[in-house]
């Protein structure tokens, strides 16, 4: 038996990992082909970036560099192939190989993310099951007004009531940056950076929890209104009981599942809540290189996202068939 | 109400109704079960016999407590003199009371059943299990199996063991046997009787009445959500004239062995029951009386009868 | 991770459901005339706020220096911003130039997404395929970084905003379209005038179409607020529309730099009229379901 998960595991890794490969070999084309179609010119943007007037000779060089005059076809195929070798090209903002900033810029994102995606995950739980628990009852629609209104919120407006209450008006946490102002980034402490960390890190989850709440909650009912609780109920399980022995086995996994797939909708609101926070992760990183048409940092980052993405939904679709003993059976 | 010592439950004058709330103040009650009448005595298995939809079920839900929300049970409970209330319901339910539900639906899919019939008591009584599952026949690897790897019949042996494994004084079983093998339904239904002749009592739920005839003591014959007869097993085998009711008559003559004859008509359905007799309109017997007025419950012939013209 | 298929329901249930009948039709009837109530008024709401925003005129906005920064009272109910700008005004406008983009996205997400469901559920099981990867491709992608992409590369300003969210909601409405195609299709009564040899063109447009037509409306209003709301972020990163548009995402960009001296109103007061938009239309849109498709909009 053990040896049949295991066995199935492994295909459905790979399946899943070919369908990753094939989606970012995709989402390479397209990206691509949208940043080349750009009206905004990425060599001027380039040529501004450095600051200095350019000689003719020099910008001749740098448009070589970026194939300006080859065909987009192969200029693509270079892109691509120099990408494969692990070359991401240099930012047009920082002046720093991408890749080096995406890894830098991805630690930060990940804390961030991460953070938020616990405690996001940990609090819809918790409120999902109050809310079947209460179905109906006043701490059910309590909070589940507050689930809707919250899912109506824009990210940014969120994170900007919650700068205005607790930077401006309390003066409990610092307007931005994810390091004091004018200390090298060296030498910010774990501690300043937890600091500079939790409110985009609140902002965030406030946003994600809703969803994976009212999940749980719906999904609690269904339990609950099972045969298998009713025999449960029978056999004098109390309320409490039958939530421990029955509800949270079968609710565990389905909330789980929603969580890594919701690796985009987390990505989506970091953008927001990073850039509210001016908190250096990949999000603010990306408006900025649209925003001064840093084409190659652009692309990383996009194809980065869609990565990040991916993995999720791997996960998810694993944990489904791995842990499920009915889908573990059916597969068989 | 005076109570029989020794009498171990006591249902008299049950309803069930439903309540639905529409918007505003309109409100309908639907009666699923009407003025029930039921006395178990220990040391007896009582069979429930009865063609589906006539509530057999929900008398179930309504000893153990476990009926919807929106149920509205009136009549009395008793449980060894006492008056079953729902606070006392939960404390018996599960240790004095048993449940044998219907179907593999009511396991926690997501459960080992070895974990499942131990229940949530401490301490688990694996050894007791072990016993019991070598009785019935289950396979060696069956607490390490999920639901839905058994089969009917494992399913259902399960769901006995389920109550077996409590030291329940009452056992009500639910369509306990469909689904198994001959031998092991007698299994099953020797075990039941074994308990009943250790002074224990079983209420045996089932739409078939050759195995309610072959096991019970006593037959009480539902109908619309209503018992209309209560009658001593050697009634019906002593045939169609032993027995009081005409329901109960034609039930008999509607088995294969007793002619095949189909009984006219239908069973009103929950929401338009007859004002009167609850039989009224299929019976041949019929009078003016019959649909104006319930008739109560007699005693007759030392069964219980729910009709102005039984004998 | 949508899932259409219905749970079964289980005991409880069982017995409210067989019984409730004769009492479900009075329920529904009310239902269905407060939803009428409802989603009359609610659109009425809208469309003054539509309308109002519309016939502002650029005079109204623009401000002097000498009334900047006034907190909010009752000539400026939303005070005003550092430019002496009305921000009630300006919110209204904004609200209006919001909800154009947020129609016309979700109206051409919509379209797509019934193209490309009843596409993938018109039988070829190649087509299906292609189109799920498709979806998967679309849904791989966080929406605000595809959204940059796109405006990016149509220059930023309205049109990239407006190819951008349209080009990415269609996703779970076509989900559901595709879902109830196939279940159409496998209905008795098609099968019955396929029978009859009508042709399945003739099949798709009377017995498919009309089904279809309630779902592309819900689908449209839902989607709405999704689209509204990535108009004001990716506006407040300024991908969107040019700084002298009054959209709400630019009214509170603006907001932050002025945040730290203290001027809430310009950053709360236009996010709350957002918000109250966003709800009115998700109330809408529950309303419309429960009119054109009672029995599912229990759920």
């Amino acid at each position: 038996m053990d040896r049949g998960i295991f066995a199935r595991l492994v295909k459905n890794f790979v399946v899943y990992g070919l369908r990753i490969i094939s989606l970012l070999l995709a989402v390479s084309i397209i990206a691509f082909t949208l940043v080349s179609a750009s009206p905004i010119d990425p060599v001027q943007q380039y040529i501004l970036g450095l600051g200095t007037a350019v000689s003719p000779e020099k910008r001749a060089e740098i448009e070589a560099y970026w194939g300006v005059n080859e065909p987009p076809v192969r200029r693509y195929l270079t892109w691509l192939n120099e990408l494969l070798h692990g070359n991401m090209g240099e930012s047009a903002i920082y002046r720093r190989p991408v890749s080096d900033i995406l890894w830098e810029r991805f630690a930060n994102s990940l804390a961030l993310m991460l953070c938020a995606w616990v405690l996001a995950g940990v609090i819809g739980f918790a409120l999902g099951c109050v809310m079947g628990m209460y179905r109906d009852r006043l701490p059910d629609k309590i909070i589940k007004k507050v689930c809707y209104i919250l899912s109506s919120m824009p990210t940014f407006w969120l994170g900007l009531l919650l700068l205005l209450v607790f930077s401006v008006w309390l003066g409990w946490f610092p307007i931005g940056f994810s390091s004091p102002i004018g200390v090298l980034s060296e030498n910010v402490t774990v501690g300043q950076k937890i600091y500079h960390l939790i409110l985009p890190a609140f902002t965030l989850s406030l946003m994600s929890f809703s969803n994976i709440a009212l999940h749980t909650r719906q999904k609690l009912i269904d339990v609950l209104n099972s045969e298998y609780v009713l025999f449960a109920r029978a056999r004098g399980e109390g309320r409490w009981t039958v939530l421990c022995r029955h509800g949270l086995r079968n609710i565990l996994l389905p909330a789980l599942t929603l969580q890594f797939a919701s690796f985009a909708e987390l990505f989506g609101g970091s953008v927001m809540a990073e850039n509210v926070f001016s908190y250096p992760g990949l999000g603010s990183a990306v408006s900025a290189a649209g925003l001064q048409g840093d084409v190659p940092l652009l692309l990383g980052i996009t194809l980065f996202s869609t990565l990040f993405v991916s993995v999720g939904n791997l996960i998810a679709n694993l944990l489904y068939g791995v842990i499920d003993p009915q889908i573990r059976e059916v597969g068989r | 109400m005076e109570q029989k010592k020794d009498t171990l439950l006591e249902i008299h004058n049950l309803s069930v109704s439903f309540s639905m709330y529409g918007h505003g103040f309109e409100r309908t009650n639907l009666k699923v079960i009407s003025d029930l009448h039921l006395t178990v005595h220990p040391g007896e298995i009582v069979a429930i016999a009865g063609s589906s939809g006539s509530g057999k079920s929900l008398l179930a839900s309504a000893i153990l407590g476990i009926l919807p929300d929106n149920a509205v049970v009136e009549g009395h409970l008793h449980y060894k003199g006492q008056e079953l209330t729902p606070d006392l319901q939960k404390k018996l339910c599960g240790k004095e009371i048993a449940l044998v539900p219907q179907s593999v639906a009511y396991l926690d899919p997501l459960m080992k059943v070895g974990a499942q019939v131990d229940g949530h008591c401490r301490p688990k009584p694996v050894q007791k299990r072990r016993k019991l599952f070598e009785r019935l026949q289950l396979p060696d690897n069956t607490p390490r199996l999920y639901p839905f790897q058994l089969s009917g019949g494992m399913a259902r042996r399960v769901l006995v063991s389920t109550a077996l494994i409590t030291d329940a004084e009452l056992i009500i079983a639910d369509e306990p046997t469909p689904g198994m093998s001959l031998y092991q339904a007698l299994e099953a239904l020797k075990m039941f009787r074994e308990m009943a002749d250790e002074g224990k009592a079983v209420v045996l739920i089932t739409h078939d009445i050759d195995l309610a005839v072959e096991f019970a003591d006593r037959v009480a014959v539902f109908y619309a959500g209503t018992t209309v007869e209560t009658a001593p097993v050697s009634d019906f085998k002593a045939g169609v004239d032993a027995l009081r009711h005409p329901y109960s008559k034609a039930l008999w003559r509607a088995l294969p062995q007793n002619g095949f004859e189909p009984v006219p008509g239908f069973q009103p359905y929950a929401g338009n029951l007859p004002r009167g007799c609850l039989f009224a309109p299929r019976c041949p017997y019929r009078t003016a009386e019959c649909e104006r007025q319930v008739p109560p419950v007699r005693e007759l012939r030392g069964g219980e009868v729910r009709c102005y013209h039984g004998t | 991770m949508q899932n259409n298929t219905k749970q079964p329901s289980y005991g409880r249930q069982l017995y409210k459901r067989s019984n409730k009948k004769p009492l479900n039709r009075i329920n529904y009837l009310n239902n269905r005339k407060r939803a009428v109530i409802l989603t009359t008024s609610l659109t009425i709401i809208f469309v003054i706020v539509y309308v109002a925003g519309m016939l502002i005129s650029e005079d109204a906005v623009s401000g002097s220096f000498l009334n900047a920064k006034i907190a909010p009272c009752f000539k400026y109910p939303f005070g005003t911003d550092a430019l002496g700008r009305n921000v009630f005004l300006r919110t209204l406008k904004g609200l209006s130039v919001s909800i154009t983009v947020g129609i016309a996205a979700s109206a051409i997400s919509a379209v797509i997404a019934v193209l490309v469901g009843v596409a993938a559920a018109a039988g070829s099981r190649w087509l299906d395929a292609v189109i799920n990867w498709i979806i998967d491709l679309v849904m791989s992608v966080p929406h605000t970084i595809l959204i940059i992409l796109i405006s990016f590369c149509l220059g930023r300003g309205m049109k990239g905003l407006l190819v951008g969210i349209a080009a990415t909601h269609w996703c779970s409405l076509a989900r559901v379209i595709r879902g109830e195609v196939l279940q159409l299709r496998s209905q008795q009564y098609i099968a019955v005038s396929r029978r009859l040899g009508k042709s399945s063109g003739w099949i798709f447009v009377n017995h498919i179409l009309p089904h279809l037509v309630p779902q592309f409306f819900v689908g449209l209003v839902l989607m709405f607020p999704h689209a509204i709301l990535h108009e004001a972020s990716i506006s407040f990163l300024g991908f969107g529309l040019p700084p002298e548009q009054p959209a709400i995402g630019i009214i509170l960009a603006e907001s932050m730099r002025y945040l730290s001296t203290g001027m809430w109103w310009t950053a709360v007061l236009p996010g709350i009229t957002l918000v109250l938009i966003v709800l009115l239309v998700d109330k809408l849109g529950d309303n419309i379901k429960m009119i054109l498709d009672p029995y599912r909009a229990q759920e």
